[in-house]
């Protein structure tokens, strides 16, 4: 009776278990039996590691061959098994050495020829099996990258099955992957920059404001007046993420399969209009999956003609922007993914895109005119602190280049710092997570700065909800010109920022 | 019946050696190549007070794997039917018995044989 034990991870969302996986091999007819809740994709390991042992002259014994994945309450799902799967059948029947089997925890899906291929959530396995107290892994090569993030672990990258049963003891001769392709790691880095805007000064400084507060914006504007250009630039003004950060956002693209890697650049979603609520928010059949709010933790969520929106799309993003994370629930059960994000959204004024135009015609009737930016609902505009409107480009300013992308991150990180003293005592990291009745207690500005504001809301121009966001706003103005308390002058730009046709 | 052929040769050759094999391990062959209406049984033995069935599978060369991944699952049920059916036949009851695979692989010239027991 041979029995051979080595460890794997199962993911669900972002959590794991760590699983044991046993392989016996009783003297019997010849057959390969896999227990423990495995979903149809597991299930066909057998076949799998069968062809990979074989193919790569490590020749399975002909006799019954039993693994358990431990505990068999946990379910287990995905090709990421296989490689855990022959390691420890391979030991079991003494071709490799099963102690250092043991000492392992193997990631990989096998190709029939035995080379060892990538799969998805690399990242939040290994985080989670480290909280869990394990520390020495073997991982696809091809998600070496993203694994060596994590530090305090030790982790190699193999090709091959023949590499993988060589470096445990076995005397095979260790063969190189067959497939050759291999995943660029040279990160893409997002060279976008605000030089290239010509003459919006105004917009790009509104940019600048709601990055150092992380302030959520709406822009309204014909098109072709660069909104959708300058949010594309945000990320490169955002203070870098933190390692921490990073890894986060990592995690939750490592499990949406995007490409591998670990990016310092706070991320950009761009949905298309027509995303549905489940793929923004996070979705799955049986088993939950992260939506693009998620992919777009500690980042920027842009929609781009959101109007055009569905409406459940749009009204299911309140939640969540409350919040910072979500819970998505399915059969399988209930996973947490963060999504703390930046709401940015561009919108036309009216359908054909010219009711603000002075030089072309608007074909809009009035009916379908005031319909249009209705569609963007009152709570979901409340959670939105700057409103701008975005103006063609006049002739005389279209050689003026914006200022450089790398300038204005040092502004913006300069002014994170000088605010960051206040906020330090505070469960909230950037100005626009101080909620109203906190703002009025404990951050009134000094003297008669506010006097503007309070006539506004005295005549009922401002509601209260208005009034607290123009404060907020000032806030992150203040930080901008490292001033501790915002100035009158401060509030009205303030005021300006907020807008007022658009709630 | 025709002539045998020369699969039909190899698989008397491989019974033969197995029956040999079941004798010198101490095993008493009490019947070869029963057959009835479902099928045939290669060998029965008594191992002391245990009736033992016994598939036995030849092989020339193991370019297709070992010839126990020849005893499919449909074959082990047929099996399993064969025997009750030969206790029937033959008012055998309240007897242990045993259900045993042998393996006969002929590789260049030379005879390996594999004894699996109680296999089910």
């Amino acid at each position: 009776m041979a029995l051979a034990k080595t460890k794997a991870v199962a993911l669900f969302g972002l959590n794991g278990t760590l699983i044991d996986v046993e392989a016996d091999i009783s003297s019997n007819l010849p057959n390969f039996i896999l227990v423990g809740l495995p979903d149809a994709s597991l299930s066909e390991a057998t076949s799998r590691v069968r062809a990979a042992c074989t193919n790569s002259g490590l020749s399975l014994p002909g006799r019954r061959i039993t693994v358990n994945l431990s505990p068999a309450s946990v379910p287990k799902r995905g090709s990421s098994f296989d490689l855990a799967i022959a390691v420890s059948v391979l030991a079991a029947s003494g071709a490799l050495n099963q102690e250092a089997a043991g000492e392992w925890l193997h990631v990989g899906e096998l190709a029939l020829d035995g080379s060892i291929r990538g799969v998805n959530g690399v990242l939040p396995s290994l985080l989670a099996a480290k909280e869990l107290g394990w520390s020495r892994f073997i991982v696809p090569n091809e998600n070496l990258a993203e694994a060596e993030v994590i530090e305090e672990i030790e982790v190699f990258g193999f090709d091959h099955l023949t590499q993988v049963a060589s470096f445990h003891g076995s005397d095979v001769q260790p063969l190189a992957a067959g497939n050759e392709a291999k995943i660029n790691r040279e990160q893409q880095s997002n060279q976008l920059c605000y030089s290239d805007v010509l003459g919006q000064p105004e917009v790009i400084e509104s940019m600048v404001v709601a990055a150092t507060g992380g302030h959520h914006l709406l822009m309204v504007g014909s098109p072709g007046s660069g909104k959708t250009m300058v949010a594309e630039r945000l990320p490169s003004i955002l203070p870098r993420l933190t390692a921490e950060q990073a890894i986060e956002t990592a995690a939750v693209e490592s499990l949406s399969g995007l490409p591998a890697g670990i990016s310092f650049d706070a991320p950009f979603r761009a949905p298309h209009h027509n995303s549905s609520a489940s793929s923004l928010i996070g979705g799955g059949l049986s088993v939950p999956r992260p939506g693009l709010i998620s992919m777009a933790h500690n980042g920027v969520l842009f929609l781009d003609e959101a109007p055009e929106f569905q409406q459940p799309a749009l009204e299911a993003l309140r939640q969540p922007l409350e919040a910072g994370e979500v819970f998505i629930s399915r059969a399988a059960g209930v996973a947490r993914f963060p999504a703390r994000f930046q709401l940015i959204m561009a919108a036309n004024p009216c359908p054909c895109g010219y009711a603000w135009d002075p030089t072309k015609r608007c074909k809009c009737v009035e009916p379908v005119k005031s319909r249009y930016l209705n569609r963007l609902s009152g709570p979901l505009l409340d959670r939105i602190d700057i409103s701008l409107r975005v103006n063609n480009v006049p002739k005389a300013m279209q050689k003026e280049r914006g200022p450089v992308s790398s300038q204005l991150r040092e502004r913006v990180t300069a002014a994170r710092d000088f605010g960051a003293a206040r906020l330090a005592k505070t469960p909230w990291r950037l100005n626009a997570q101080v909620p109203g009745a906190y703002l009025r207690r404990q951050w009134k500005p000094n003297g008669n700065a506010t006097a503007a504001l309070d006539k506004a809301l005295e005549r009922g121009l401002l509601s209260m909800r208005g009034y607290d966001r123009c404060i907020r706003l000032a806030y992150s103005i203040a930080d901008l010109e490292q001033v501790a308390s915002p100035t009158a002058e401060h509030i009205a730009r303030a005021m300006y920022l907020r807008g007022t046709e658009l709630g | 019946m025709t002539k045998p052929t020369r699969r039909h040769v190899l698989g008397i050759y491989g019974e033969r050696l197995a029956a040999d094999y079941l004798t010198s391990i101490g095993y008493e062959v009490l019947e070869r190549n029963w057959r009835c209406g479902i099928g045939e049984i290669d060998l029965i033995a008594r191992d002391k007070d245990r009736w033992v069935f016994v598939e036995v599978k030849t092989r020339n060369g193991a370019g297709y794997g070992t010839p126990f991944e020849a005893i499919t699952d449909a074959k082990m049920n047929r099996l399993r039917r064969l025997v009750g059916e030969w206790c029937r036949i033959c008012q055998v009851a309240g007897v242990q018995v045993r259900i045993d695979a042998i393996a006969v692989l002929i590789d260049n010239g030379q005879v390996k044989l594999e004894h699996l027991k109680q296999v089910f």
